[in-house]
């Protein structure tokens, strides 16, 4: 498939221009053609997530603003321009400036290697797996900078929580990515999409997923995404009964409009690259034949991976600090270096491929029980722990009469 | 494809204009009138006590710590995994040895404590 940088290369060279002249504009038009998407997506995505959460707590939802409330998050974000930008006298300046702006440039950064269709990615880098887990290291600095610089202990606090949450989540994730790279042998996600194909009577169905393949994977892969995402169950970050707003508590104005949308945009392209590594990436019926339909059914699934998210975000309660950890050390990091270390084993059998595979299934399936097992057991005995903890110890028997006192 | 990386400089460009025009517009657009009270760090209407820039736990740094071990085995298993297909048995063996050995490593903070969150 034609990249389509050189498709619009060559359409400018045939106007008359000179070849590099060509390629410069080409690429400038692409460039701001993801600059701009990444916004008006976020603004699409902040309406899709009130809507969703507002269904799920029997409220209709922003409903005034355009059809359907479409254009009540562009009216709140020209609210926000209007808005009074004030920075705390005591804050580190610097760091508390560039905050904001890192933050999403790590995001717009990651729309360059996203694969949206066969031809149509940014830049389809060697690298672009790993290019994207530096980016998700760029917000980790940027969330830590605001929560240090802003002078502010609730902010501060904030900070600790970025560095345990996000670092501790960080191993498991990119971890996870590992499975398919390891599968596909290629770190560029337009070979990782193109490998996910599956035919069948010589017509690709789509459906060569490697989540079918490895499904305990794909699981750690998305309960990681949820806590690099910041989303509910692992909101820690800020929890508003606790740290009022987290570390974007001094920001106002456009600077927590920036925050904002890099985390909505974060948490969507974290879906997306799940949808890339797992679930299949633009593959899907008739895409050989039509390559512009990848784009509809990339937008599809990662659409509907997101309202999974938010669907969490409406129904979980929020999990406690050593809950977490304990969580991301003792269960995702042991379960996901275990699960590597049998697909390397089991890529290297004697056998055919699916035989391979067969065996890469049946290690995450028994992962799987393992796991549900011993949290089982483990949480049961918590219960029983807590029941005891807070059972009113009988009183009867333990009465004493008062001693009698020396003055008697 | 060194015209790949070409791109990627001309986004990163648009990357950081994006947020910069948007944070100078809210700058022009919106009221100034500060005041030292309006400027005083939020803490929930309390006046502040103390420095904020503290000592803090070393279980951070520990677990910073652990992190960066684990981050720097994921870099050297990236590059494995590309050639893995094409890996010699003795390959094969010299990763599961290093893979192995980061697991012991972790049971072994495990067994220390290093993990336990209070």
């Amino acid at each position: 498939m034609q990249h389509w940088s050189t498709t619009l290369t060559n359409f400018f060279v045939g106007l008359g221009l000179p070849e590099p002249v060509a390629m410069a504009i080409a690429f400038i038009i692409g460039a701001t053609a993801l600059a701009i998407f990444a916004p008006t997506l976020a603004l699409g995505l902040i309406w899709i997530t009130r809507k969703i959460i507002s269904r799920i707590q029997d409220r209709i939802g922003p409903n005034r603003v355009g059809p359907y409330g479409l254009f009540q998050t562009v009216a709140d974000a020209a609210k926000l321009l209007s808005k009074e930008d004030i920075s705390p006298t005591d804050a580190d300046r610097v760091a508390y400036n560039l905050a904001p702006i890192l933050s999403v440039f790590g995001v717009i950064m990651s729309t360059a290697v996203i694969a949206f269709a066969p031809g149509i990615i940014g830049a389809d880098l060697h690298v672009g797996v790993l290019f994207l887990v530096a980016l998700g290291s760029l917000g980790i600095l940027s969330a830590l900078m605001a929560g240090w610089s802003s002078n502010n202990k609730y902010a501060l606090l904030a900070g600790f929580r970025v560095i345990a949450q996000l670092l501790s989540y960080e191993i498991p994730m990119v971890l996870a990515m590992l499975g398919p790279v390891l599968l596909a042998g290629s770190m560029r996600l337009q070979a990782l999409s193109e490998f996910q194909s599956l035919e069948i009577a010589g017509f690709n169905i789509g459906l060569g997923w490697t989540a079918f393949i490895m499904p305990a994977v794909f699981l750690i892969y998305f309960i990681s995404a949820l806590a690099e995402g910041e989303q509910t169950p692992f909101d820690l970050l800020e929890a508003e009964s606790e740290l009022i707003a987290g570390f974007h508590i001094e920001y106002s104005g456009m600077k927590f409009a920036m925050f904002f949308l890099a985390q909505f945009l974060n948490s969507f392209f974290l879906g997306g690259i799940a949808v890339m590594l797992f679930l299949g990436g633009w593959q899907g019926p008739f895409v050989d034949q039509l390559p512009i339909l990848g784009v509809v059914y990339f937008l599809g699934k990662a659409m509907l991976v997101y309202a999974v998210t938010q669907w969490i975000k409406g129904t979980f309660p929020r999990v406690r600090i050593d809950q977490m950890m304990a969580f991301a050390w003792k269960v995702l990091v042991p379960m996901v270096l275990a699960l590597i270390l049998w697909q390397m084993i089991a890529l290297k059998l004697p056998a055919p491929t699916w035989v391979q595979y067969a065996a890469i299934l049946i290690g995450n399936l028994g992962a799987l029980a393992l796991i549900v097992v011993i949290l089982n057991r483990h949480l049961s005995k918590e219960e029983i722990r807590t029941k005891r903890a807070f059972e009113p110890t009988s009183l009867i028997g333990t009465m004493q009469p008062a001693p009698p006192s020396p003055g008697n | 494809m060194l015209q790949n990386y070409t791109f990627v400089l001309i986004l990163s460009g648009l990357a950081l204009l994006v947020p910069v025009a948007a944070i100078v517009l809210g700058h022009f657009l919106g009221p100034r009138r500060p005041n030292p009270i309006k400027n005083q760090t939020y803490e929930s209407g309390v006046e502040t006590v103390g420095d904020t820039w503290v000592q803090f736990r070393a279980q951070y740094y520990l677990i910073g710590l652990i992190f960066l071990i684990f981050d720097v085995e994921v870099i050297f298993l990236f590059p494995i995994a590309l050639a893995y297909q094409r890996l010699s048995l003795f390959g094969v063996v010299a990763t599961i040895t290093f893979v192995v050995i980061l697991l012991l490593g972790l049971l072994l903070e495990w067994r220390k404590g290093a993990l336990e969150w209070e």
